[in-house]
């Protein structure tokens, strides 16, 4: 981690309860300006409920979620709705893709404007100049997104018509048009082949290098991981085990027990 | 082959079997007789025999051609011949003016009675329309739809009658009436979905319908409120037929200024908001939409319409009270979103004409109303579950083409 980078989201000691059940435990993780950072753990460690606390979709039962946004004053975001987070510059996408299967690949770019667009119901109806540029806009950007993921071709499919591969990265360029300083990823690459796998490695580094936006990524494929995260925290039963860099990641003890059980070290 | 006709035969027994005590049996209460009409028996039994095999042949067929269509991989979606109406403008055009042109005409050439029926046939249309806004577009199933009816329809009516108020002071009033109630309800459901969302709007639709009956005070109870003032214009005097006229161009002025709405709603960053809504939720929000807001515009936009014309019904009728706003209402405005294809206005206007007009129409088979009715809603769901005409979306072109294409 650069020392003088500029934090963007900076988690301290998250703990979320569902009854008794303690999903995620003091969990503190850091994202700088221009990095991929990445949380591995196994199956029901607790990192996609560590997400929804992060996005708003649930509030923390403790701790404490500060986001810096460029430019703009430090915010605590604990127990802001989705939209609000969305609109502050954090989009998420989802394991289990969450298109709006029944609206064209152009239009799900399109609702990603919405927080950063005005018109109003009476504006809808009466189209003034304002609504016009709004709307060329949206769309323009939509279909400059849609360019930069590899899918202006199907921009008048309805989403429930793509491939799978493809489902994914629409739902990249639809957190994209959010505008949005930090991207978070819940497991990208799931389900996908090798192929896939690589072409969606190079469009995060891309993003990241590109368009400057700092990426927090959930992930299970320990190639993708490794290659392209800066940073890698790890997490087991709700609780972080682990924090480094790849290589420190690939030779701790404590993360080979967890993805390989114990005796791991035969492996 | 030797299969149809043996699930037939089960089907016909069966729906003897079902229909024995209403067709064949007859008590004659004062006799003290009992009528066997076995001939009924026969009839049923030819009848449910045919249906079945016709309809199992139906649905093999249609097996068969979806397999079929699969093969052809490319299948891109055929458009049907009421799509091309829709889409082309060299088609649509003519088709347009046809239709306006016989609707303006209307009045002229047929009877009072006719032109009544049209009124409340495009009363109809308008409520469908509105309801379109909250089921079909934002998702938000609501039976409770006529409460918002009837609010306008009252707030006319007391106005008119307490306060002296001119009907056309009172459409706008209406409408915004409907909506604030729209609102108010709105706000407790907005964390409900689904079939929650649908029963405590049927419980509404009903509370509605209570509060009506028993304040006396304000609503005047079960006995309803009359002598209703129908629309005027500028002070001219008009006899009922000239009224009842008056008010048809009126709800076809309304129609018009529903369906331009609603249009540009449609395809517009809120028309979106709201489709995305209905598609996924969660993702919507996370996508930075404010779900408060945007279901409660749906709530309010829904309700507006039905607000505003309900002032127009009470001013067509000149009398109501709550019977006008049962349940039944909802059911059939509902299923006018249903049947013409959830989200698409075409579809919507066809599915309110006929569902209102047939019946009008058909007046010798009123009995079997309801059960053509159902019939045509089961068909529906199997054959077309998009409904008559699929809400096609809207395309865009990027900018740079949207250039290049006026340049060369």
């Amino acid at each position: 981690m650069a020392e003088n980078a500029q934090k963007l989201l900076e988690v301290s000691e998250l703990t979320m309860d569902f009854g008794g059940l303690r999903a995620v435990d003091s969990i503190t993780l850091e994202v700088c300006a221009g990095e991929i950072v990445a949380l591995i753990g196994p199956n029901g460690a607790g990192k996609t409920t560590f997400f929804n606390c992060v996005t708003g979709i649930y509030k923390p039962t403790r701790g404490e979620i500060l986001v810096h946004p460029p430019e703009q004053k430090t915010q605590k975001i604990n127990g802001f709705k989705p939209n609000r987070v969305t609109a502050m510059g954090m989009a998420r996408t989802f394991q289990n893709i969450r298109l709006f299967q029944n609206m064209t690949v152009l239009e799900n770019v399109m609702i990603g404007r919405h927080c950063r667009t005005t018109t109003s119901i009476i504006g809808a109806i009466l189209r003034g100049k304002k609504t016009n540029r709004q709307e060329r806009e949206t769309i323009d950007r939509s279909y400059d997104l849609l360019e930069k993921v590899g899918l202006v071709d199907f921009a008048d499919e309805f989403a429930k018509n793509l491939p799978y591969g493809a489902q994914r990265r629409l739902e990249i360029a639809r957190a994209m048009a959010t505008d949005p300083f930090l991207l978070l990823l819940d497991e990208p690459a799931a389900g996908m082949n090798p192929q896939e796998t690589k072409d969606l490695d190079e469009l995060i580094v891309r993003i990241k290098d590109l368009e400057n936006i700092s990426i927090l990524l959930i992930e299970h494929d320990m190639k993708l991981v490794m290659n392209i995260s800066e940073r890698i925290y790890v997490m087991e039963y709700g609780k972080k085990i682990a924090h480094g860099s790849p290589q420190e990641i690939r030779s701790n003890p404590k993360v080979i027990e967890a993805y390989l059980g114990e005796g791991g070290d035969d492996a | 082959m030797i299969s149809y006709l043996k699930s037939s035969l089960i089907a016909a027994v069966w729906f003897v079997f079902l229909t024995f005590p209403l067709m064949v049996v007859k008590v004659n209460t004062l006799k003290s007789t009992v009528e066997w009409r076995w001939m009924n028996m026969l009839w049923v039994a030819i009848g449910a025999f045919i249906l079945s095999a016709v309809w199992r042949w139906a649905m093999e067929k249609r097996v068969r051609g979806a397999s079929q269509n699969e093969q052809d991989a490319a299948s891109e979606e055929k458009m049907g011949i009421g799509q091309r109406l829709l889409e082309d403008p060299k088609l649509n055009r003519p088709v347009i003016g046809v239709v306006v042109a016989l609707a303006l005409l209307m009045p002229w050439v047929s009877e009072m009675y006719q032109v009544t029926i049209w009124v409340f046939a495009l009363i109809y249309v308008v409520l469908g329309l509105g309801l379109n806004i909250t089921v079909g577009l934002a998702g938000l199933l609501d039976l409770g739809y006529v409460a918002f009816f009837g609010v306008g329809a009252y707030t006319y009516a007391i106005l008119n009658t307490r306060f002296g108020l001119d009907f056309w002071v009172c459409l706008p009033i209406g409408g915004l009436t409907g909506a604030l109630v729209g609102v108010l309800l709105g706000f407790p459901i907005l964390r409900l979905r689904g079939d929650y969302l649908a029963i405590v709007t049927l419980g509404f639709g009903s509370i509605a319908k209570i509060v009506y009956e028993n304040w006396e005070g304000v609503f005047n109870g079960a006995k309803g409120i009359e002598k209703i003032a129908r629309p005027g214009f500028f002070g001219v005097q008009m006899d009922i037929s000239a009224a009842t006229t008056f008010t048809y161009y009126l709800m076809l002025v309304m129609v018009v200024f529903t369906i331009f709405v609603t249009n540009r709603l449609k395809d517009s960053r809120i028309g979106r908001a709201w489709m995305a809504l209905r598609e996924d939720e969660i993702a919507c929000v996370a996508m930075g939409v404010d779900m408060a807001r945007t279901k409660l515009g749906a709530y309010a936009l829904g309700a507006f319409w039905a607000g505003l014309v309900g002032v127009i019904f009470a001013s067509q009728t000149t009398y109501i009270n709550p019977a006008s706003f049962d349940f039944m209402l909802s059911a059939i405005v509902l299923s006018m979103v249903v049947l013409g294809g959830m989200g698409s206005i075409v579809g919507v206007v066809i599915a309110a004409l006929v569902l209102n007009l047939l019946p009008e129409y058909l007046r010798a088979f009123e009995d079997y109303r309801m059960l053509v009715f159902g019939a045509v809603m089961v068909m529906m769901m199997l054959f077309r579950p998009q409904g008559l005409v699929a809400n096609v979306r809207k395309t865009y072109t990027h900018g740079k083409v949207r250039a290049e294409e006026t340049n060369g």
